[in-house]
């Protein structure tokens, strides 16, 4: 690289600059200049402060490494996938909500299932008290699944689920639904989360131990390569890990971390990877800090490319690439002032789309508060067609790329990234590292470092710890209404008093018998999922089996 | 010298979001509690048996799920139940302010929105814990 030398100092031009004009003047004291994650700044980028190689580091989009982005068109080919995660109270409201995003616009949907579902629950249960349809929509059964999807033709959209230990039974009443209103289930497409791993790591709602969780997700990715071959058996998530408190850095090294246990863990059972790694698809998260956010991104696609060709030997160019859906911080959002979150939703989403990402979801504004009303929700939609079809930022790709700044970004959370897989490495993979508590107490410590830092007033959260108002008006929340939990346990008894009882019972002791042995399970789960057997049914079956997992929690 | 306070930091029902119980109960910790922080997924019956167990001086329920209309009155009543009413019960998370109101008329000491700095609670335990 070309230096100019400044012939006073021997520093190249960039530190004479820096001596002899920046440091002349004070900087602000008080506010840290370091990114959200601390990632230290200097003041300017140059030429000179970063080692970026345009043919191995970055290349064309569409083309190896595809730091630039994962198709040659991008944008301008086809916008992202605008698609809002919805879902409260029943499958009935569900459904309301669902038709009316697709009627605005919304061109993909996302399912939001509440807790007792994410546990392996049946909304009568004992653990479910109080939170059926509370923060996603209660499923119990195929049959709550016909109504959520109802007046819905699954052929024409794609369909987004996030559900993660429970995930096989999901997909089970997905495909079964496709079946009734007559479509092939190989022509169903979406993305089921599966993502067990970062379960463990940040968004604990797991139910079975590592291994047979593990089981769980090859038999899906290995079925779904032969039978759904348009569906995303997993999204691997960084985004809870974020949520939980994690750096960038640490976002993106455990995602991908997780990402490669998946591929060893299908590679162990004995699938190709050119077999299921095109359709492994990524899901991270989009905070404020905006070149950050964009440097992830990128560092993202490189690592993952490299280390699918160079590592395991993948032969298709799909397998290379790394596909994701954003969304953006719900942790970023305020309580106080909540229409001050639509600006900085509207800046996260912006770093998605100039980051690359195949599909969004925008937080609604009021989310700090409560579940979205319908107004919060499509000013959150409003947000994302006007950054596609009023700010010009869809027309060039990678715009930043180039920038000194965001390369010298993007090479800095690689390094990291690639620091972090060594110490997953010595601590024998991600499941042992998960049993040692390692990625919980990074994230803990993580948090409780910015916590501090904005407590310290080190970083500024507008209406929070500078501009406060003293009397905030109370904003219009949406509100479940509590009766819908009793409905919903009525809905899952009359089920059970009205199914073929015989069949239903035959069909889960089969599952249970598969369970024990080592087969895929998601035949006998299809097959359950057809007689009406309930979700928390299935997975008491799997806990009698396998057992449950118990964390040791760290502070 | 004060004696030095003791709080159960309880995450109760299925909610997993523990971000905000760890960061409470590392900052309580620091200011010289002594913290019991049961982990997730915890029934009423649970948190008050660890509470009672610990002798707890407080208790800090931590809940993101929107099911705290359900599950902190079950905790106060538990608490009740087993004698331990003395015990100071706060809560923290994402509750509407309608709510927090009918909490506090139960029997809750006080309820912290998003947003609250962990000094703030320190500070509430603090005076209201008796000496």
């Amino acid at each position: 690289m070309a230096t100019t030398e400044d012939p006073k100092t021997g520093l190249g031009a960039t530190g004479a600059w820096r001596r002899e004009l920046y440091d002349a003047k004070p900087e602000r004291a008080g506010e840290l200049f370091s990114t959200m994650s601390g990632i230290e700044n200097e003041p300017l980028y140059t030429a000179e402060s970063v080692d970026v190689d345009y043919e191995r580091d970055l290349g064309f989009p569409g083309v190896y490494p595809f730091t630039r982005g994962v198709y040659p068109s991008m944008y301008r080919g086809r916008l992202w996938t605008m698609r809002q995660f919805a879902g409260f109270g029943t499958a009935e409201e569900t459904n309301e909500r669902f038709r009316y995003l697709l009627e605005h616009g919304q061109t993909g949907l996302s399912t939001a299932f509440d807790m007792p579902t994410l546990m392996g629950y049946d909304s009568d249960h004992a653990r479910s008290l109080g939170e059926v349809g509370r923060e996603g929509v209660a499923v119990d059964s195929l049959d709550d699944m016909e109504t959520l999807f109802s007046g819905i033709p699954l052929a024409d959209v794609s369909t987004s689920m996030t559900i993660n230990a429970p995930a096989a039974m999901l997909l089970a009443f997905y495909a079964c639904v496709g079946e009734k209103q007559g479509t092939p289930i190989a022509a169903l497409r979406g993305t089921v989360q599966t993502d067990i791993l970062k379960e463990y790591i940040a968004q604990k709602e797991w139910i079975f131990p590592p291994q047979p969780s593990m089981r769980l997700v090859v038999d899906m990715i290995e079925w779904c390569s032969r039978e759904m071959p348009l569906m995303h058996p997993v999204s691997i998530s960084g985004y809870h890990i974020r949520e939980a408190g994690s750096t960038a850095a640490q976002e993106l090294a455990f995602t991908l971390a997780d990402g490669f246990a998946y591929v060893d863990a299908c590679i162990e059972r004995g699938l190709d990877v050119d077999e299921f790694a095109p359709r492994l698809s990524f899901f991270f998260n989009a905070h404020l800090d905006f070149f950050e956010e964009i440097a992830k991104y990128r560092a993202a696609r490189r690592i993952w490319a490299t280390r699918l060709r160079e590592h395991y030997g993948a032969k298709n160019p799909r397998s290379w690439l790394m596909r994701f859906h954003t969304q953006t911080a719900g942790v970023s959002l305020t309580a106080q002032q909540p229409e001050v979150n639509l600006i900085r939703t509207a800046i996260e989403a912006l770093a998605a789309v100039l980051g690359g990402t195949q599909s969004l979801h925008t937080n609604s504004f009021d989310e700090a508060l409560a579940l979205p009303t319908e107004h919060a929700v499509r000013l959150a939609l409003r947000t994302q067609q006007v950054i596609a079809h009023e700010t010009g930022a869809v027309n060039t790709i990678d715009p930043l790329g180039g920038s000194y700044y965001v390369e010298h970004l993007t090479n800095e959370l690689e390094r990291q990234a690639y620091d972090y897989f060594e110490r997953i490495d010595k601590l024998g993979g991600v499941v042992p590292a998960i049993e040692e508590n390692f990625f919980q107490r990074e994230i803990a410590e993580a948090s409780y470092r910015y916590q501090s830092e904005v407590e310290q007033k080190q970083r500024i959260v507008v209406g929070v710890n500078r501009y406060e108002l003293d009397d905030e008006p109370e904003p219009e929340l949406l509100r479940i209404d509590p009766a819908l939990e009793q409905k919903q346990i009525e809905r899952v008894q009359a089920l059970r008093a009205r199914r073929d009882g015989a069949a239903a019972e035959s069909a889960l002791a089969n599952l249970k018998r598969a369970a024990a042995g080592d087969g895929n399970l998601m035949e006998p789960i299809v097959a359950a999922s057809r007689a009406y057997v309930t979700m928390g049914e299935m997975c008491d079956a799997l806990r009698d089996v396998w057992g449950v997992w118990r964390e040791t929690p760290v502070f | 010298m004060a004696r030095t306070i003791r709080v159960v930091i309880a995450k109760p029902g299925l909610d997993g979001h523990d971000r905000g119980a760890k960061i409470i109960a590392r900052a309580l910790r620091d200011a010289g509690m002594e913290v019991i922080y049961t982990g997730l997924h915890q029934t009423p019956e649970q948190i008050v048996e660890t509470a009672v167990q610990e002798d707890a001086d407080a208790v800090g329920i931590s809940i993101l799920s929107g099911a705290h209309m359900t599950l902190v009155p079950r905790i106060l009543e538990q608490l009740r139940a087993n004698g331990a009413e003395d015990v100071l019960v706060v809560v923290g998370g994402t509750v509407p302010v309608d709510d927090a109101e009918e909490l506090k008329k139960q029997g809750v000491a006080a309820v912290f929105g998003p947003g609250a700095p962990t000094s703030e609670i320190v500070d509430f335990l603090r005076g209201a814990v008796p000496a």
